[in-house]
């Protein structure tokens, strides 16, 4: 046994932001890769003359996916209200700002739905559905994940725990990370198609 | 005072609560505590023991393969099921037993390295356990019943890719636990220049990961949807093993083994008893192998083409540096890495089991290594012969082999009893000929253009010669694993009691009782240099920290 100097306990290090960051960069990764592969198919498709990537018969609709990013938009600006409020302690404007990200999260999702709707692609038919329902669905899941992320932290603010506000914060740098990959997708999928 | 009071009763190495004091008896209780367990030391124990497991398995499916390759016609395997085979050896060798083995150690041992109490986010890390476990189980079960890449069952084949996803995000799971564990519970005064070799190797290792395995993730989603629904794109059945390739092949291989150039480091400045020179240049080398993780990131991998003398100065750079890139920085890496080894163990070490271990490791990846580069050189034409195989087993079973060694020099810590070094020393030896013979001869085969995944060719030269002693080389692996979890069994139930500091180490780890207790450690220590043990050892505290 070894007489090393004994320390005070350490101040935390931030564990949650630093595994949000993390796992923010994972998820761009994933993220990137299918995208990647889009555009590998898409330019593959494209290169043989006379041929299409997206069939004609499937029309993308603008307004829904715009009002997507315009929801980011705002996601992101209530995800920062919830840290700004809760490092004023200010609990009634961090709930609010937080059921103002889930309420949007949600919104987000059912605009995805009605783009699926809209557009009736059957996964069966070909290259460009399933790349657009791997990059779609992917994005999906990762809206799950931040609902209940979103869930998780007002849960534990809401709980009393309002001097935990790392996990506020970490829980805006995954809106972040999720807006970033929304506007990839939306510029790649919904406007150069 | 770092003094640690045990937690331990009566011989010091019954499993007792480090918090409550009470003793976990029963079956049911213990089977119960082994599940739910958030101790980074049993969840790092739990990966190490089933890829332990695998890896004995798999080396039989090796040394199965190998005789089967000695003249295709035995007809000892069912030809039809031969692809599925040689993947699940392929698939279960890399994400069964590397990169588990890889990370399971890293999750027993980096937080006491570090001089934490505890692993960051430890039920994410048991989570990816059983996550890993259920998916390798249900891949190898899967590929049983007719599925995997090239199975004739539909829904044995979508159930292997779901399988294959539910594996990797338990290693990306686990993974993560580690890589902030470094980030974020180093002890005060331990900046990341001052973290142990192994620790560094361990954090370079699962940031690779963390951002290598997703894409994979995202792989098997498309293949999923595409073979469910529209079989248009890739190759349906077939084409599985093509897309699945580049991760369970060099060079993203190499990123799995960066921990074995982290522990040969550290095992040859135990050894020598003095500060590790050059220190700085070690990260630089461990972080060089890790640029491995571009190509699994960019699920490529690049050759250079047979014309390029030919080609104009520009077009043969475009060429070079891509290959350069993804080929010879991590060789480089290794290279720089060895060196120091080599620079290190000039200070006339003590000759220990787990510094062999090391080195044999670290020099089995490097070969293997090497083999990946001249590979990818187009006037080689090596492409598409057993010689990738060669260079991809010289990669996993080094690391398996360093990852031994691994066991053998912080078992005492985990388990509290040491393995005999001159009973474990021979071993070191049989899994280096292992190694050689499971490898070297495809690199000959290779040459004379004996193709990858194949029973039946037909080429001059001895082919069932290299072929045989292939098979042997497998079955050797088998042997030495065996062996290998025999004597860990004994000796870490029924072997001497090892000492705090059995190998007069350097490190945090060596400062706790062994084994370590549940918190690891009674205070938290303030240290001064990477060496910090080395510090309170005046007579032997030499050399610039």
């Amino acid at each position: 046994m070894y007489a090393l100097p004994a320390a005070p306990p350490p101040a935390p290090r931030r564990q949650l932001f630093v595994g949000t960051a993390l796992a923010c960069a994972a998820g761009t990764t994933l993220f990137g890769g299918l995208i990647a592969l889009y555009l590998r198919f898409r330019q593959d498709a494209l290169s043989v003359a006379g041929a299409e990537w997206k069939p004609a018969g499937i029309k993308v609709p603008d307004v829904p996916t715009n009002v997507m990013l315009i929801a980011f938009l705002f996601i992101g600006i209530f995800a920062q209200w919830a840290v700004y409020s809760a490092r004023r302690e200010q609990r009634t404007n961090t709930s609010l700002a937080l059921g103002l990200v889930a309420l949007l999260g949600l919104a987000v999702i059912n605009s995805q739905a009605f783009v699926y709707r809209q557009m009736g692609a059957a996964l069966r038919d070909g290259t460009y559905q399933t790349m657009f329902y791997a990059l779609t669905g992917t994005f999906v899941a990762l809206m799950i994940v931040g609902l209940v992320f979103t869930a998780v932290a007002a849960l534990r603010y809401l709980g009393g725990r309002t001097s935990e506000r790392e996990i506020i914060s970490a829980h805006a740098m995954y809106w972040y990370f999720l807006s970033a990959m929304y506007v990839a997708l939306w510029f790649v999928v919904y406007i150069t198609k | 005072m770092t003094t640690i009071d045990p937690t331990v009763a009566g011989t010091g190495v019954d499993h007792v609560d480090a918090h409550s004091g009470e003793r976990a008896d029963g079956l049911l209780t213990s089977v119960a505590d082994w599940i739910t367990t958030t101790d980074h030391k049993k969840i790092g124990r739990l990966f190490i023991g089933a890829s332990l497991l695998l890896l004995l398995a798999i080396a039989t499916v090796g040394a199965l393969l190998g005789i089967e390759r000695i003249d295709g016609t035995t007809d000892l395997l069912d030809a039809g099921a031969l692809p599925q085979l040689f993947s699940l050896f392929r698939l279960v060798l890399t994400f069964g037993v590397v990169v588990p083995f890889g990370i399971g150690l890293s999750l027993a041992v980096v937080p006491l390295q570090l001089g934490a109490r505890s692993l960051a986010f430890p039920r994410l890390a048991a989570a990816g356990f059983w996550a890993w476990l259920l998916g390798t189980g249900m891949v190898i079960g899967s590929i049983i019943a007719n599925g995997g890449p090239g199975g004739g069952d539909e829904k044995m084949v979508q159930l292997f890719l779901v399988s294959m996803a539910l594996a990797v995000i338990g290693l990306v799971a686990a993974a993560g636990s580690v890589a902030v564990s470094v980030l974020t519970t180093r002890a005060p005064g331990m900046n990341m220049r001052r973290v142990p070799m192994y620790s560094w190797s361990a954090l370079v290792h699962a940031l690779g990961l963390l951002l290598a395995l997703p894409v994979l993730f995202g792989v098997l989603v498309v293949l999923f949807i595409d073979h469910k629904y529209a079989r248009t794109t890739f190759g349906g059945n077939v084409g599985i093993a093509e897309w699945l390739r580049v991760s369970a092949s060099q060079p993203a291989t190499l990123l799995y083994a960066v921990p074995v150039f982290g522990l040969a480091l550290e095992t040859v400045a135990t050894a020598t008893r003095k500060r590790l020179p050059m220190r700085g240049v070690g990260l630089i080398g461990i972080g060089l192998v890790g640029t491995a993780l571009f190509a699994g990131v960019a699920q490529v991998d690049a050759s250079l083409p047979r014309d390029i003398v030919d080609m104009q100065l520009g077009d043969a750079l475009r060429e070079i540096v891509p290959f350069a890139l993804l080929n010879v920085l991590p060789l480089l890496g290794g290279v720089v890495v060895v060196l120091m080894f080599l620079l290190a163990a000039a200070g006339r070490p003590r000759i220990q089991s787990p510094m062999l271990f090391g080195f044999f490791g670290a020099g089995m990846v490097l070969v293997g290594a090497a083999g990946n580069a001249v590979a990818h050189i187009g006037d080689a034409q090596l492409t598409g012969t057993v010689f990738e195989e060669g260079a991809w087993i010289y990669v996993c079973y080094g690391t398996v082999l360093a990852m031994m060694g691994g066991i053998v020099y912080w078992g005492p810590k985990i388990w509290g009893r040491s393995i005999d070094d001159k009973k474990v020393l021979p071993l070191a030896l049989l899994g280096v000929l292992a190694t050689i013979l499971a490898s070297l001869p495809f690199y000959i085969a290779g040459f004379a253009d004996q193709p990858a995944a194949g029973t039946l060719f037909d080429y001059s030269g001895p082919s069932e010669l290299w072929n045989t002693l292939v098979a042997i080389g497998h079955g050797l692996m088998a042997l030495t694993v065996l062996a290998f979890v025999g004597l860990a069994i004994q000796s870490f139930t029924k072997g001497a009691l090892a000492g705090d500091d059995p190998w007069d180490g350097q490190t945090l780890e060596w400062a706790t009782s062994s084994p370590a207790p549940g918190d690891n450690f009674a205070d938290v220590h303030i240290i001064s240099s990477a060496e910090p043990l080395l510090d309170l050892k005046p007579d032997r505290s030499e050399g610039a920290a």
